[in-house]
């Protein structure tokens, strides 16, 4: 564990997965960097699990060829491709304590006994786990359980290691801190890691690379601020954390900016290659400030409810675009219901989408 | 190599055919024996002139290529296909047209003039060739890419369809094709009318004379009353259990194991000693009132009798689960929308029953079928389909055809309920647990209800464990009814040990059926484990073509009714190529394939609580298939299989429906040497048996589970799957 290796490239080509007449995955093409960190991120049902579980060799895929560190892999068992996997449901063996558990993998591949133990040990202190290998799985905290699932599969010096949304089973704060030992630990080893999850803000966290799944493919795929800051779609902009979705038109591009008419309020935004016409705006809920009423190049509204939160405060605004959500960072001065308002939209926040 | 090197062995060197006596070491090399009938196939082909095993060695030597080491992997593949498929079908093909006297067929034999000389059945060489050429083949589909690649998976599956199809489809299609066949000089037709609609079988005069009717009828009538007695029974008992404060539930708990462990004619021999002629209800009314109650224990009554008390327990078991499974918060919601106990009951409670009502019903109703044991016991002239296949075997007539087609009858009525059975069972979805936990606690019952049950069940359970007693307090009195002496003379006349001049002569008469009997239910426990679990897992966790196919025949296993089997096994395997009546051999497999299916379902209900990712975990930690069995499966299977292999061992000793037309002088069973005392009216002896039996088993069971030990799984204490749950529709 102590010597540090870089990963594998892992490269996919037209994979696609069918089960009878439902298409799972869809063919698609993706590259992996070797010893980067990429997670696939969406909805449930969105082909993101399948997808990373022909990666590891549990489900064979229907179409393409998988390529793990140039050597295609596409017709090899899981046992026989250099990878490893951390389960959602960690999958520890309840029967075999944490030592036997983690050295499992190395005695599958021969190693004897003895050494196979040493190596486990060795594995734990690397994951925080020192002098617990006599423990039972059943006897150890959901977090523990969780290292104990990633000694176990990076004692076997991976080229990948594969995430099937492992921290899911831990509360919110278990998982921040997780999160973030996983990304040093990746870090640290230089390990590819392929990470699935359903949830943005763990990925934003963890992710060098992340992929947007939709309906079994993939609706964009780009560093984490690229997808917050320049989404392909809408499905990708409110997948990506909060947002409105609105209709506006562009009425004019200019030097790569646009023009866009939402009500009585015009825009200036960057046009991202679109053609004037109708177009979706979509608005993040703290780009969207509150000033009083009469204000020019606004958007008219009025307030609907008004929320005090803490630390900030939380609108519904009604306007003849729809209604918006809006986060205000000044709770001081919380309107009312019934307010009227003129909304300024900051260009940070605030991105047209093809429609 | 080594299945090419086993394979050879079984073709080259053993002797092909089943040897009449002992084997002894020399006898197995079979390649320069002086006889062909103890010759390998080899020898016979090039010594003795039997041409007919050419084709098999042809398929020997076409596999080889496969196997060396220089052949692209391409290629190997297709010569194993190739020779080990040539070598089965030649092997399977000349065991079934060539019998002991020539060809089996009159149209072979016009087509091709007569043999020299028949063969006999197959013996250890024909079985390892025919295993190895089996496994050929599922290699070779397995580097095809099926069965996901894994020759292991390829292998156990090949090897169950194959035990499956030989000692399950065959027996039961030889069946089918005797009841059609004609005796000499009739039209099938006439034929098939005289046997299939004979008054004897679908008569009705009982229904207006005091002749008897069909048997048909009467079994059909005896099914239906007894499930529906039993299952009104298990209602209270389940209600008792789960929704009162009933203080002794354990008991009731065991009250359930008593009938599983018990053999099936027990409750019969204690119904005679209560209500028999000689038995003390019937002695007290006639010393008291003067009137002799007479034989009306024999007949209907006492056999539906005898099977309310054998089957509740099984109603019992199936209905607790149902009557938990019911999620309190249902009531619960009824109670707030202001429903009465009594509404609640009626309109919420009883309606989530009853899929399962209907399941514990069918579930009887295919073990009154098949029960074998009470009716020959308490039947009289009261004749059901279990009973009149035995007698059509072993009485005077022996008519084999009239057997086949009451077999092929109860065939249909127990395939009939079976699947009603499962598709009352796909209705049950809306009484299953969801996954979340339901809080809440369960409702009590309205108090008419409650009262009901009570006044039902508690006589019942005192009138069972009276009939248990009493039936074991018979072999403890010299003559029942007359002398009522204490006496162990029936344990001496069974048991009796003396001192020879060479040790210990076992003295007793019953001493050499238990020792086979024993000796037959250890054997086969492991086995029948061994398979169902492998059934278990390969139909549970593993995708493969033909799965379907692959579990509808294990459950066609599930339902074919003792008698059946055991007529169909004479019938299939007393004549080549598969010659094994007479032998341990055929006891053997008839255990292990009557009671794979609680095997199966007991492993598939532990297997369904395995998280499906461990499996994957082994496997993405480099760990073959057969590793990941053996490591990460099995010690966590640990309950199931205590619970498959007690089951198999207790029912091998138990079972006669089956048992008792495979017996031999060499290998005779405990529960048919009881049997046979009963119909020789020699109750104290049997009695006596049938006690140690009992206690023997008690043994059995607390031994297998201190050998297989406990789940090691930290705090939590693996909870097993309860075995009698698990159980199902035995048949």
């Amino acid at each position: 564990m102590s010597v540090k290796k870089s990963g594998a490239e892992v490269r996919l080509t037209g994979v696609g997965k069918r089960y009878g007449k439902v298409t799972a995955v869809k063919p698609l093409d993706l590259v992996i960097a070797p010893g980067s960190i990429v997670t696939l991120l969406g909805p449930s049902g969105c082909g993101k699990t399948t997808l990373l579980r022909m990666i590891a060799g549990l489900e064979r895929v229907s179409d393409g060829r998988i390529m793990i560190g140039g050597r295609d892999v596409t017709d090899l068992s899981a046992g026989e491709r250099n990878v490893s996997m951390v389960f959602q449901s960690y999958a520890l063996f309840p029967h075999m304590s944490v030592r036997e558990n983690v050295a499992f993998g190395l005695i599958s591949e021969g190693m004897a006994k003895a050494s196979a133990h040493a190596k486990a040990d060795e594995a734990l202190v690397t994951v925080g786990l020192k002098g617990l290998g006599d423990r039972l799985p059943s006897e150890m905290s959901g977090g523990q359980q969780q290292r104990v699932a990633v000694a176990r599969a990076l004692v076997l010096k991976p080229d990948v290691l594969l995430f099937d949304e492992p921290l899911s089973n831990l509360d919110a704060r278990l998982r921040r801190s997780m999160r973030e030992e996983i990304r040093d630990l990746q870090q640290r080893l230089g390990v590819t890691v392929v990470y699935v999850t359903h949830d943005q803000s763990e990925a934003l966290a963890v992710s060098d690379v992340i992929v947007v799944m939709k309906a079994a493919e993939i609706a964009q795929a780009g560093t984490p601020r690229t997808l917050y800051e320049e989404p392909a779609n809408v499905f990708v902009a409110t997948f990506m954390g909060e947002a409105n979705n609105v209709k506006g038109t562009i009425e004019a591009v200019k030097d790569g900016r646009a023009s866009v008419r939402l009500d009585t309020a015009l825009l200036s935004l960057p046009a991202r290659d679109l053609t004037p016409g109708p177009v979706d705006v979509v608005i993040r809920p703290e780009a969207i400030r509150l000033h009083p009423a009469g204000t020019p190049n606004g958007l008219p509204a009025t307030v609907a409810t008004a929320t005090y939160m803490g630390a900030h405060a939380e609108y519904n605004l009604e306007t003849l675009v729809g209604r918006l959500f809006a986060i205000a960072p000044e709770a001081d001065a919380l309107r009312k219901p019934g307010d009227a308002v003129v909304l300024i939209l900051a260009e940070r926040g605030t991105m047209v989408v093809k429609p | 190599m080594l299945i090419w090197g086993c394979a050879f062995l079984g073709i080259a060197v053993l002797p092909w055919h089943m040897l009449e006596d002992a084997v002894s070491p020399a006898r197995l090399f079979g390649l320069g024996a002086a006889e062909a009938d103890t010759a390998s196939a080899l020898a016979q082909a090039m010594r003795f002139g039997r041409w007919w095993f050419w084709p098999v060695v042809a398929g020997l030597a076409l596999s080889l290529p496969g196997f060396l080491p220089r052949v692209s992997r391409h290629r190997a593949v297709g010569f194993l296909g190739l020779g080990g498929g040539a070598g089965l079908a030649a092997l399977v093909l000349q065991g079934w047209l060539i019998g002991i006297r020539g060809w089996n067929y009159p149209a072979l034999e016009a087509a091709f003039g007569p043999l020299a000389s028949g063969q006999f059945g197959l013996g250890m060489g024909g079985a390892l060739a025919f295993a190895a050429f089996l496994i050929m083949i599922t290699d070779a589909l397995a580097f095809r890419g099926l069965f996901g690649g894994d020759r292991f998976v390829a292998g156990a599956v090949g090897v169950l369809a194959a035990a499956i199809v030989i000692f399950t489809i065959w027996p039961v299609a030889t069946i089918l094709s005797q009841a059609f066949q004609a005796p000499q000089g009739e039209t099938l037709a006439a034929a098939f009318s005289q046997r299939f609609l004979s008054a004897k079988v679908w008569g009705l005069a009982c229904l207006n004379s005091r002749a008897a009717c069909g048997v048909a009828w009467n079994t059909l009538a005896l099914a239906t009353a007894t499930a529906t007695a039993t299952t009104l029974l298990g209602l209270c008992f389940a209600l008792i259990a789960t929704r009162t404060g009933f203080p002794f539930k354990k008991g009731l708990r065991l009250l359930t194991v008593l009938p599983i462990i018990t053999p099936p004619f027990v409750i019969g021999l204690g119904l005679i000693l209560i209500f028999g002629r000689s038995g003390i209800v019937n002695q007290a009314v006639a010393n008291v009132f003067g009137v002799e109650l007479g034989r009306w224990i024999y007949g209907f009554n006492g056999v539906w009798l005898a099977q309310v008390f054998s089957f509740t327990p099984t109603a019992f078991l199936v209905l607790i689960g149902i009557v938990q499974g019911i999620s309190p918060s249902m009531e619960e919601a009824a109670q707030t929308l202001r429903a009465t106990p009594s509404r609640i009951f009626g309109a919420v409670t009883l309606p989530l029953m009853m899929p399962g009502l209907a399941n514990a019903f069918l579930i009887v109703f295919v073990e009154s079928l098949a029960d074998f044991g009470n009716p020959i016991v308490l039947g009289g002239s009261f004749g059901v389909l279990s009973t009149e296949i035995f007698f059509a075997v072993v009485g005077a007539q022996v008519d084999f055809g009239r057997a086949a087609t009451l077999a092929l009858i109860l065939l249909a009525f127990a395939l009939a309920a079976f699947f009603i059975q499962r598709q009352v069972i796909g209705k049950r979805s809306y009484v299953s647990v969801t996954g979340k936990g339901d809080a809440g606690l369960s409702q009590t019952i309205p108090t008419w209800v409650r009262r009901t049950a009570f006044a039902v069940a508690l006589p019942w359970a005192a009138l069972t464990v009276t009939v248990y007693a009493l039936a074991l307090a018979g072999g403890f009195v010299k003559v029942w009814g007359r002398d009522w002496t204490p006496t162990l003379q029936h344990f001496t006349r069974a048991f009796a040990i003396d001192w020879g001049v060479n040790g210990i002569v076992w003295a007793g008469g019953a001493w050499s059926s238990l020792f086979t009997t024993i000796k037959l239910a250890a054997i086969a426990a492991p086995l029948t484990a061994g398979l169902g679990l492998l059934a278990a897992w390969l139909l549970s966790r593993q995708r493969f073509a033909g799965r379907t196919a692959l579990e509808f025949a294990l459950m066609l296993t599930f339902c074919v009714p003792g008698t059946v089997i055991g007529v169909a096994y004479i019938l299939t395997y007393n004549i080549p190529p598969l010659e094994i009546t007479g032998t341990a051999l055929i006891l053997v497999s008839c255990f292990v394939f009557r009671n794979m299916p609680v095997g199966v379902r007991s492993g598939m209900a532990a297997m369904s609580q395995l998280d499906k990712s461990l499996d994957e975990a082994a496997i993405t930690l480099r760990a073959s298939t057969f590793r990941t069995l053996r490591v990460v499966i099995l010690p966590l299977l640990k309950p199931a299989i205590v619970t498959a292999l007690v089951y198999s061992f207790v029912r091998a000793m138990t079972t006669v429906s089956a048992v008792i037309f495979l017996v031999s002088a060499q290998h005779e069973m405990a529960t048919v040497f009881i049997i046979n005392r009963v119909i020789n009216g020699d109750y104290g002896l049997a009695i006596a048996y049938s006690t140690v039996l009992i206690v023997l088993m008690m043994g059995a069971i607390g031994l297998i589970q201190l050998v297989v030990g406990e789940r090691k799984l930290g705090r939590r204490t693996a909870v097993a799957v309860d075995p009698q749950s698990a159980e199902g529709a035995k048949a």
